[in-house]
């Protein structure tokens, strides 16, 4: 018994074909639009490649574009056969072509729900990356002599003005690393001297952070240094400042960034493929409402459309029995290419 | 004897109106063009109002906003007579106003040409308005605790940080003010008093600006306090060092950056003033040869079109005898009512 049939006579069939036509072109613009978020997320991780050791993964954002162009593709041509499917003469041309079109909609379909759920879980890879990443380049914070490294310092400058946050997990993280190069420590400085001899691995450490962890929404002047020391300020304490600097840590800053940004991609993504289901099942009624006319003859006659043939237990039944079929004609092919061998020996 | 005279047959005359109309709806679209631009000045304008002491005039951005709905208005309306210029009948109705409707859109582009003027006139009093609104922004840098003066120091810090600059003319405009607020002054450490009595008008002032003013492109760590104390740093002199803080004073950034606004604004303003006197010259053709054709019966009959009747001189002449005419009568009427009222008396 056919799933969900519904009749059709030729005003019907042309709102449906015009309607489709319509929705076939929302769906190039959503090609173009998937194809643009891939390629300004691909631009956006390339920007903070830096800040993730180089070693963050391209593949989503290449998904992305390439799901973006195949739309635009499918789209076009479905579009096509919508608008020929108007005229009797031209679609008959397209009606071979439609079932494997209809599959590869399918596959498609898939292929963008499985698209939608990745930019849902880059998030995770995300997190290890640029915990990795920011713990490496706040150690080349100081290297500004040391070329291919010249930028660090201004990389991690811009993006803690930019995202509002201060080191790694928080603004302690450069109270454990030496962020100023040697070559602006004066070493003939007693107090200079004191601070690396009283340091295992000979590094010059101090309760400060870089100016660009300062907040300007603190009503008084920036404090970076001896943070940690109440007395050298006045009337200040440092467990209770909560203005003066950025207290949020750049990995929770950039990972909620990326995370929106994917998180927005993948809720758009999930659209265009509800949008894409919805004119794959548009087709399959214009076809089969084309393919079951009463009289071919007569244009102007009923018809009937569906959307399986069979029932969907039927039509799994079906699609299984046909793999098993062209499994076993495989084995029986390679069987048979191997008895030939044997025999020869 | 008549001015740029062309002649005009029926399909050169649909044509015109045709291609008149798309020209008056592309005249539409750059109205609302304008209309954005004059919106979004207004808001730029707004949202630094602070560093202008509340004093910045909105007679350009209010002119172009004016501009921009009468341009869609006035658009329309042409568009909508090219449209039905096609059509004899209808055209009957347009008739008698083609030639008001001329007058309207040539004073419109006189507003037009003025409004691009003063586009780029508008530097000058941007200039005086900023070094004023900025010298008061920078006294009130430190008044965190004063009501209405509060985020002073996050705006000046934030432009700062945005435009890369430092000071009204330069960074060592903050050598000149006092920038931090006595509260977090230590009044009974005899460094404080000794700055504040050495002082005429008691103020703390150092050779030290804000972190805002630190240029993340420096490759030392950020100095911000005894600027121009070349022993207090190690291998620092403050008259070689080019990176440390930004040298650009913020009314030379503010002042290009609204200066770069205004001269593309004004450039739009004068291309789009170029599209209007076009639109017009071309309805003026349109109505010409709409209005001599040899046989009204027959559309398809051959007509002429002009840009003016007469000469440029004898148009000229023409108008200024009508100009006298209409102040003569003035004249008359005032003396008219001269006269009655002294015989009253």
């Amino acid at each position: 018994m056919a799933l969900l049939k519904v009749k059709f006579d030729l005003k019907k069939r042309v709102k449906l074909a015009q309607g489709l036509w319509l929705m076939y072109w929302f769906a190039v613009m959503a090609g173009v639009l998937v194809f643009s978020m891939g390629l300004f997320f691909k631009i956006e991780l390339r920007k903070r490649s830096e800040i993730m050791d180089n070693n963050e993964s391209h593949f989503v954002p290449n998904l992305l574009i390439a799901m973006g162009l195949l739309a635009c593709g499918l789209n076009i041509f479905g579009g096509k056969i919508c608008y020929d499917s108007l005229d009797p003469t031209k679609f008959a041309k397209w009606k071979s072509v439609v079932k494997p079109f209809l599959i590869t909609c399918f596959i498609f379909n898939v292929l963008l729900f499985i698209t939608a759920l990745l930019c849902f879980s880059l998030r995770l890879a995300l997190q290890f990356t640029l915990a990795e990443g920011l713990k490496n380049s706040m150690k080349f914070y100081k290297d500004t002599d040391t070329p291919g490294r010249c930028f660090m310092k201004k990389t991690l400058d811009m993006m803690q003005m930019e995202f509002r946050c201060c080191g790694n997990n928080n603004y302690r993280d450069w109270f454990e690393i030496q962020w100023v190069s040697n070559r602006y420590l004066d070493f003939s400085a007693k107090q200079v001297k004191d601070r690396i001899h009283s340091n295992v691995d000979g590094q010059y450490l101090m309760d400060g952070v870089p100016f660009s962890c300062c907040n300007p929404s603190s009503p008084r002047p920036c404090i970076q240094y001896q943070m940690t020391n109440n007395s050298a300020h006045y009337s200040y304490d440092h467990y209770t400042e909560e203005l003066n600097i950025w207290k949020r840590g750049c990995r929770d800053a950039l990972v909620s960034y990326y995370g929106g940004l994917m998180n927005t991609i993948g809720a758009l993504v999930l659209l265009v493929t509800v949008l894409e289901v919805g004119v794959m099942v548009g087709l399959q009624y214009v076809n089969t409402s084309l393919a079951t006319l009463v009289n071919p003859e007569d244009p102007e006659s009923e018809s009937e459309g569906w959307l399986l043939e069979k029932s969907v237990k039927e039509t799994f039944t079906t699609i299984m029995g046909k793999m098993k079929a062209m499994g076993k004609s495989n084995q029986i092919e390679e069987g048979g290419a191997e008895q030939p061998a044997a025999t020869a020996s | 004897m008549v001015l740029m005279k062309v002649k005009f047959d029926l399909k050169k005359r649909v044509k015109l109106a045709q291609g008149l109309w798309l020209m008056y709806w592309l005249a539409v679209m750059a109205g609302v063009l304008i209309f954005s631009m004059g919106l979004f000045f207004k808001i730029e304008l707004r949202k630094r109002s602070e560093m202008m002491d509340n004093n910045e005039s909105h007679f350009v951005p209010n002119l172009l906003i004016l501009v921009g709905l009468l341009a869609c208005g006035v658009n329309a309306f042409g568009g909508k007579v090219c449209h039905d210029s096609l059509d004899a009948t209808k055209f009957g109705k347009w008739k008698p106003m083609i030639k008001h409707f001329l007058c309207g859109c040539i004073l419109f582009n006189v507003l037009l040409f003025i409004t691009a003027l003063l586009c780029f006139c508008l530097r000058l009093s941007l200039q005086s308005t900023l070094a004023e609104g900025l010298k008061n922004g920078m006294k009130y840098y430190k008044d965190t605790d004063t009501p209405g003066r509060c985020f002073m120091k996050k705006t000046l810090d934030m432009m700062q940080i945005e435009f890369r600059c430092c000071g009204n003319n330069n960074y060592k405009d903050w050598f000149e003010i006092q920038w931090i607020s006595n509260r977090y002054l230590d009044f009974s450490s005899s460094e404080v008093k000794d700055r504040v009595l050495s002082n005429v008008e008691g103020k703390f002032l150092m050779d030290g600006v804000p972190f805002s003013c630190c240029n993340p492109n420096s490759p030392r760590p950020c100095i911000q306090f005894q600027l121009t104390n070349n022993s207090a740093h190690y291998d620092y002199d403050h008259h070689t060092e080019e990176l440390n803080i930004f040298t650009r004073g913020c009314r030379d950034a503010l002042l290009s950056y609204y200066g770069g606004m205004m001269n593309s604004i004004g450039a739009l303003v004068l291309l789009f003033t170029v599209l209007q006197v076009a639109v017009t010259v071309g309805l003026k053709y349109l109505g010409t040869a709409l209005e001599t054709i040899s046989n009204p019966e027959d559309p398809e009959c051959e007509s002429e079109g002009w840009l003016l009747e007469k000469s440029v001189k004898e148009t000229l002449k023409g108008y200024m005898e009508k100009i006298k005419l209409l102040s003569g009568k003035v004249e008359d009427g005032a003396g008219g009512e001269a006269q009655g009222v002294a015989t009253v008396s």
